[in-house]
């Protein structure tokens, strides 16, 4: 077994809706080998985000129960900061503004503190921006955007682009990413799975949360879940997606009632 | 190194979470009893061997300052400040105004380079090879102010060959009284308010800046402001004169050792401008902010305004103000002369217990003048923070516009930010634009920040940069960047 193994069992997590507590996941299993790339597809609403967000380390959500472990460490007992240290990138659904600051800073700050942690030498200024522009080039995004102000006033494809860039620029082990095929035209997935395909090697592991059998087109998956209130319902191969675009979630929904 | 290259670097090297310029330096002090009256003036006066019409005017100054209250208007609060119970009057023993730095205490020069300010001076860096990552800077002249004393003022030589007069303001009322007679007072009054009135009855030093006619001044001027005895009052006097088509770039730094008790400072700056004259006077102000439960701290009230006499003058205001327990401030400008130019950039931020009311006055006077005002308020803990700021258009004011941006950032939800501009415009043609928002650092900005491997530390000090960019950028940039490190350390703590 390779330590690079993401490995996530019976996970509960709920929120302070208010007063209430709302379960959101209800047990989630899933393992992820080294070099594998898994897909999570599923109806709106059954966790797939909060998922994401729990094993980033996003503090609104209580964990009440189940483990999850990344590189054989306890994922859950480590700061937001630590976990991308250790080589976790969550590409977000929504990515977050940043008025004020610089985009090519934010990236460039974030490559050190986290080359930094992982015992690595700092990039200067040239070294970064050399870097950068290899990356940008690679995505078809304008070097302008690296001049603006973090998603500021970016379409919802430059901000998705720029998740893909900053992924890149901090060489994750584990990428999850949140429906990043989201808005994207055609042109723009194929760059986009471009890029996460070209990161596929034994060292590198993703989870890619969709609702389209179209990108599964282009990053084609080792394995297919559906997850369903909180639960992964089912498993399967890339043949999967096909299906699920053909009839819906209805049949598996029905077998977890 | 350049002499900002080093504090830089000394602030670079700070630790986490206190307050740093929290030492107290042991010297041998001359102090005058606690208490204010005529004899505390006529004592102070006696003791700078300060000719009669200053003493007549100081006395003046008090007995106005008899007549009036401390201003209450303020969104600040603080117990009754008992004005006998501070010492007036303290400086170090030996020579007072020593005339080269061989006669300086070493034990105040030892301050200084704890302070990152080295005083030596330096060969001028032109052509000298520097070290690898060191861009070359000009070098800046400092003149440092220890207690209510200046101490010593470097690169003297280089200013006067340009003509420049740039010495503590005691030495000028020696030197060249005939100029410091014609302007103290002239921009603010004796009788202007009691802070002022106050200062104008006791101060006992400050710098003093004289740049003639065409003359650019070589290099920017800087001053620091170190209190140390304990119980005393700090008051000093800045008088800057810049005639026509002269230009001066300025710089303020201020810190004060930890103590419980509050200490009192009441500045005032006072800065004239000429035809086609430009003064850029720039403050980072971390005077002692107290402890995180509101103990100790500087009280800080300072009267700072700008005369902009001739036509198209320009003064322009910046300061960053993360320090003191209470901040009570309105750099102003005064825009007389046609076509004259006023600014002010402002970043406050206010921690734990702080209160900050400050803001600017812009009086237009003359036909199309021009006023900008930024003003950046960030408040975290319980902390509390309110920008007041007067743009008055003038009857004959006309063609003149102003626009001012006021933002406000919270930091956590026990702090308090509040906007308050006055708008007088009585001059139909006269423009007056106001904008202001006010924003939290949100959860998310945090954890998007901390996703990708930043600090919660880091994450804030690079929104709050973010936020502050637009007033970062109008200072000098050795001072940028020691005001970005200083605004993150007066954040340390203020989240999760
Ligand atoms: N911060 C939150 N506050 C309240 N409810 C939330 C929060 N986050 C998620 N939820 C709820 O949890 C459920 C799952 O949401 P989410 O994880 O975003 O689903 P998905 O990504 O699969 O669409 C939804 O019902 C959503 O409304
Ligand atoms: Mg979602």
């Amino acid at each position: 077994m390779s330590k690079q193994f993401v490995s996530i069992n019976g996970l509960c997590a709920r929120i302070d809706d208010g007063e209430a507590h709302k379960e959101i996941l209800r047990g989630v299993d899933l393992e992820i080998p080294a070099g594998e790339v898994h897909a999570i597809m599923g109806p709106n609403g059954s966790g797939k985000s909060t998922l994401s967000y729990v094993l980033a380390g996003r503090e609104d959500y209580e964990v009440t129960g189940g483990t999850a472990t990344f590189k054989g460490q306890d994922l859950l007992a480590l700061e937001p900061e630590e976990r991308a240290a250790l080589g976790l990138f969550l590409a977000f659904q929504t990515p977050v503004e940043l008025p004020g600051v610089n985009n090519a800073n934010f990236l460039r700050t974030a490559v050190n503190a986290v080359r930094r942690a992982r015992g690595m030498d700092e990039l200067d200024a040239v070294a970064f921006l050399k870097a950068v522009r290899k990356e940008t080039k690679h995505l078809s995004m304008s070097d302008e955007m690296l001049k603006r102000n973090v998603n500021v006033g970016f379409s919802g494809g430059e901000k998705k682009r720029n998740e893909v860039l900053q992924m890149r620029m901090l060489q994750p082990s584990f990428a999850i990413l949140d429906e990043t095929d989201s808005g994207l035209d055609i042109d723009a997935l194929r760059i986009v799975a471009e890029g996460v395909n070209s990161l596929r090697s034994p060292d590198f592991s993703a989870l890619v949360i969709t609702h389209h059998q179209r990108l599964l087109d282009y990053i084609v998956p080792d394995r297919i879940h559906v997850m369903a209130k909180g639960r992964i319902i089912h498993s399967g191969g890339p043949e999967l997606a096909r299906q699920l675009e053909a009839q819906g979630y209805a049949q598996f929904l029905s077998e977890a009632a | 190194m350049p002499a900002v290259a080093e504090t830089r670097k000394t602030v670079e090297t700070l630790g986490q979470n206190t307050y740093k310029w929290g030492f107290e330096t042991d010297i041998e002090m001359d102090i005058a009893p606690k208490g204010l009256n005529e004899d505390t003036i006529r004592l102070i006066s006696s003791r700078k061997n300060e000719p009669q019409w200053l003493l007549e005017w100081r006395l003046k100054a008090y007995r106005s300052w008899l007549e009036m209250r401390e201003p209450t208007w303020a969104k600040v609060h603080y117990p009754p400040i008992d004005y006998q119970d501070v010492h007036y009057y303290a400086a170090p023993r030996k020579k007072p105004g020593p005339k080269s730095l061989e006669e300086v205490d070493p034990e105040l020069l030892r301050t200084y380079e704890k302070l990152g300010i080295p005083l030596h001076e330096q060969a001028m860096l032109a052509g000298v090879e520097l070290p690898e990552g060191e861009e070359a800077r000009p070098p800046v002249a400092v003149d440092a102010v220890f207690d209510s004393v200046s101490v010593a003022t470097t690169f003297r030589k280089t200013l006067q060959e340009a003509g420049v007069i740039f010495c503590p303001i005691s030495e000028a009322v020696q030197e060249h009284p005939e100029l410091v007679r014609k302007y103290l007072g002239s921009v603010v009054p004796v009788t202007d308010n009691f802070y002022a009135a106050l200062n104008a009855a006791v101060f006992t030093d400050g710098s003093f800046v004289f740049v003639p006619k065409g003359v650019r001044c070589p290099m920017e001027l800087s001053t620091y402001f170190r209190i140390n005895a304990r119980n005393t009052g700090q008051f000093e006097r800045t008088l800057i004169i810049v005639e026509d088509g002269a230009s001066v770039s300025y710089l303020e730094g201020c810190t004060a050792p930890m103590r419980d008790e509050n200490q009192l400072h009441a500045a005032v700056v006072e800065l004239v401008a000429m035809e086609d004259a430009s003064i850029k006077y720039s403050t980072v102000q971390n005077w002692y902010p107290g402890d995180e439960n509101g103990k100790g701290g500087i009280y800080n009230f300072v009267t700072k305004r700008g005369a902009c006499r001739g036509a198209r003058s320009k003064i322009s205001w910046t300061q960053v103000e993360t320090g003191s327990a209470i901040t009570w401030k309105y750099p102003s400008c005064i825009l007389q002369g046609e076509g004259s130019v006023g600014e002010f950039y402002s970043v406050a931020v206010t921690n734990n217990h702080q209160q900050a009311d400050t803001g600017t006055k812009m009086i237009h006077i003359g036909r199309n003048t021009r006023s900008t005002i930024i003003a950046k308020t960030i408040s975290a803990g319980q902390s509390d923070s309110t920008y007041r700021g007067l743009v008055r258009m003038m009857p004959k004011a006309a063609g003149s516009r102003n626009f001012t941006q006021c933002d406000s950032l919270l930091i956590g939800d026990r702090c308090g930010a509040h906007t308050v501009p006055y708008i007088e415009n009585r001059n139909m043609s006269a423009r007056v634009e106001h904008e202001a928002t006010t924003s939290k650092i949100s959860e998310d900005q945090l954890f998007y920040c901390r996703q990708r491997g930043l600090s919660e530390e880091d994450a804030v000090g690079l929104i709050v940069n973010g936020f502050c960019k637009d007033v970062l950028k109008e200072l000098p940039m050795e001072f940028a960047v020691e005001a970005q490190k200083l605004l993150q350390i007066s954040l340390e703590g203020s989240v999760g």
